[in-house]
């Protein structure tokens, strides 16, 4: 039968091993981290990017690197999702761009700042995770992968910014955020004229538009304005139901 | 009781409990802002609960174990503590500290790492203020007439609490690195050196409670502890699968993260054995029921919740949604509230003289705060397996999920509500016992008022 004294022999040698083991792996992977981490690219804006992430509890609500809360969207892929665009956006006035929706506290960040969160999502965006995360593989992704190329037949002819921006609201083809109304036969509702002048402003079209006016450029928005006057298919009668 | 300083403890369990109370508040501010009913976003908005309510779980049951270490200690070692002053001291510092980071966190001030938002200056307090704790506890042991394993594993859990601390407070400007020493903390605290402190909680309630001989639960004190570090040590490795860490962590982490829950299946079975064949028939059943449910529900909370997202290719998809979650929350219920309660049930007769042990209300306060506990695992459990295949698998849209899940959260609060009976149930109870001016009985042995079964055996022979 074990004896007392075997049985501190077993804990005592354990903890030693173990230990030894782990601070050996750790030493090795410190030795590692930089490489797999892209750490060259950790400019002086993503050391900022990084200490302003820490200093305004982001990870109180969302999860970066798959650590955090669960309250707000996994950012580690934000920069590939939405693009610098979108995030800037959201940033300036959190409030504007998911109306009626959860809300994100305004931090009243100066352009500055903003600048330096993008760059360390950007950055954090290039660190090889080990496959994190993962591809949703039971359906159509929402959003097409646009650094690796690898696009869903049904969104290969987006324009990248409807894949990143215009998605996180609205819907098409039953993709995207139900946030606004879904994008299926826009084409036929509405005149390239009225998106145009609503991509412009939305408040200068409609003023009770919940829709924020987005810092879009007059290329990005005559490529848009070109894909949704296509959009004639009407949605689905389930779509159409809603 | 058998020393007067050991009063000094009920200080620490009622600031305990002052502060369990506080975050189950934070707890539902949290759970009707998932339900999408956030009106307190412009005073509290979401981050500032979150890091309150965990920063308050860590306070409260640290205040714990420095209450237990501090009732515990004197009987362990046969002398009065070092000394009551400093006791004190470390407590109103280590309140001072608290209140100051919660109410800081209610202005922003902090440092936005999970579970230690505590901005730096404070930490390097908290630093002090254990080390207090530490040196009079060691000054009480030191030159002792004896030193139990009992009190040695508790204290060597304490000072590798202390310790571990510090790489948290290793500066670094890089994400992977600061998630990297995070960790040394937050999972070498609960999942290694805290278990240690468990432990020794757990042998000495099993040796006053069951009577079974001190040798016996002390060998099985080392293989569990034992179990604790060959697992929960390179188990670590489950927090270094997706942050910008070698692929041998995959491996690594997988491996000894699926023995983890190996120590507390070896906890609950050692509790439940010493239990059984304790021949002593202790009055205080609700702090034994507190003590056996301590082994059993950190057993399924931590070990088995656990091991269910600990291996990589789960975790690929369950990293980072609510499914975190439900394990967190019976984890640490398991494995550390209902340990401090348990001492709290077994310590409050002694401390105030008072023999409430066995009211109604004791008995709804475990049962009402058990039930309570499996049943939010359990909507937290539906809400995260939901956000998982929805969000992970499907790859629909972030916030069109969580208007899903709203529904399980409004279940959540249900739960939460039965959950909060039983805490209050609980706190009523600690009031009514009043305060410890319970006598001191020397070295008799408090127990004796119910015969040891085998001085009754022998008085028949």
């Amino acid at each position: 039968m074990l004896s007392k004294s075997a049985a501190r022999r077993f804990f005592l040698g354990g903890t030693f091993v173990c230990f030894g083991a782990f601070v050996l792996l750790t030493l090795d992977t410190l030795r590692r981290i930089p490489a797999q981490t892209n750490q060259d690219a950790m400019t002086a804006d993503v050391v900022r990017g990084k200490h302003l992430w820490d200093s305004s509890n982001c990870m109180g609500c969302h999860t970066l690197l798959g650590e955090g809360a669960y309250y707000a969207p996994e950012l580690t892929r934000v920069y590939e999702r939405r693009g610098p665009t979108f995030i800037t956006a959201m940033l300036k006035d959190p409030a504007a761009m998911y109306p009626g929706q959860r809300r994100m506290q305004d931090y009243k960040f100066s352009d500055a700042q903003i600048a330096d969160l993008v760059a360390f999502l950007q950055w954090i965006g290039t660190m090889d995770l080990n496959g994190f995360p993962a591809k949703p593989t039971l359906g159509q992704v929402a959003v097409v992968n646009s650094s690796t190329g690898e696009t869903m037949a049904a969104t290969a002819d987006r324009p990248l910014v409807f894949n990143q921006l215009c998605i996180a609201c609205h819907s098409l083809g039953g993709q995207g955020g139900m946030v606004g109304p879904a994008l299926d036969g826009v084409g036929n509702r509405l005149t390239a004229d009225y998106i145009k002048s609503w991509l412009r402003d939305p408040l200068s079209v409609k003023k009770d538009s919940k829709m924020p006016k987005l810092p879009l450029s007059e290329e990005i928005i005559t490529e848009l304005v070109a894909f949704l006057s296509k959009q004639t298919t009407a949605s689905t009668p389930k779509e159409a139901g809603k | 009781m058998k020393y007067e300083s050991q009063r000094v403890a009920w200080w620490f369990f009622a600031t305990s409990m002052l502060l369990l109370t506080l975050q189950l508040v934070y707890g539902f501010i949290m759970g009707f802002a998932h339900m999408g009913l956030d009106g307190l976003h412009d005073v509290i908005p979401f981050h500032v609960a979150r890091a309150t309510h965990t920063n308050l779980l860590v306070v409260w049951l640290l205040c714990g174990f420095m209450g237990s270490a501090y009732y515990i200690v004197p009987e362990e070692v046969g002398r009065e503590l070092f000394s009551v002053k400093l006791a004190w001291l470390q407590l109103i510092s280590l309140v001072v500290v608290g209140v100051v980071a919660i109410v800081g966190f209610h202005f922003q001030w902090w440092e936005g790492r999970k579970f230690l938002e505590i901005p730096r200056p404070l930490d390097w307090l908290v630093v002090v203020n254990v080390l207090l704790f530490l040196f009079n506890i060691a000054k009480t042991m030191w030159k002792s007439p004896r030193i139990t394993t009992t009190s040695c594993v508790l204290f060597f859990g304490l000072l590798m609490a202390a310790l571990l601390y510090l790489p948290g407070m290793i500066p670094t400007d890089h994400q992977t690195l600061d998630s990297y020493w995070r960790w040394w903390v937050v999972h070498l605290w609960v999942e290694g050196v805290w278990e240690l402190i468990m432990g020794g909680i757990l042998a000495y309630l099993l040796i006053k409670l069951t009577g079974v001989d001190r040798e016996l639960i002390e060998k099985w004190l080392y293989v569990i502890v034992g179990l604790t570090f060959l697992s929960g040590i390179l188990g670590t490795g489950h927090h270094y699968y997706y942050i910008g860490t070698p692929r041998y962590w995959l491996l690594i982490g997988g491996l000894f993260g699926a023995l983890e829950p190996l120590a507390f299946l070896g906890m609950a079975i050692y509790a439940i054995a010493m239990a059984k064949k304790g021949g002593r028939a202790h009055p205080n059943r609700n702090a034994l029921a507190w003590t056996i449910g301590c082994s059993i529900m950190s057993f399924v909370g931590a070990g088995f919740l656990g091991f269910a997202h600990t291996l990589p290719q789960v975790n690929m998809y369950t990293h980072g949604t609510l499914v975190t979650a439900m394990h967190g929350h019976m984890a640490f219920w398991g494995a550390y509230a209902m340990l401090v309660l348990a001492i709290i049930s077994y310590a409050l007769p002694q401390l105030t003289g008072r023999k409430l042990h066995d009211t109604p209300l004791a008995t709804f306060a475990f049962w009402a705060s058990n039930i309570g506990m499996v049943a939010m695992t359990l909507a937290f459990a539906v809400a995260g397996v939901t956000q998982v295949v929805l969000e992970r698998r499907v790859g629909m849209d972030f916030l069109t999920v969580q208007k899903e899940l709203e529904v399980h959260f409004f279940g959540l609060i249900l739960a939460a509500t039965l959950f909060a009976a039983g805490i209050v149930a609980y706190l009523v109870q600690f009031v009514r016992y009043g305060m410890p001016k319970g006598d001191v009985i020397g070295d008799v042995d408090e127990t004796s008022e119910v015969p040891a079964v085998s001085t009754a055996a022998e008085a028949l022979s």
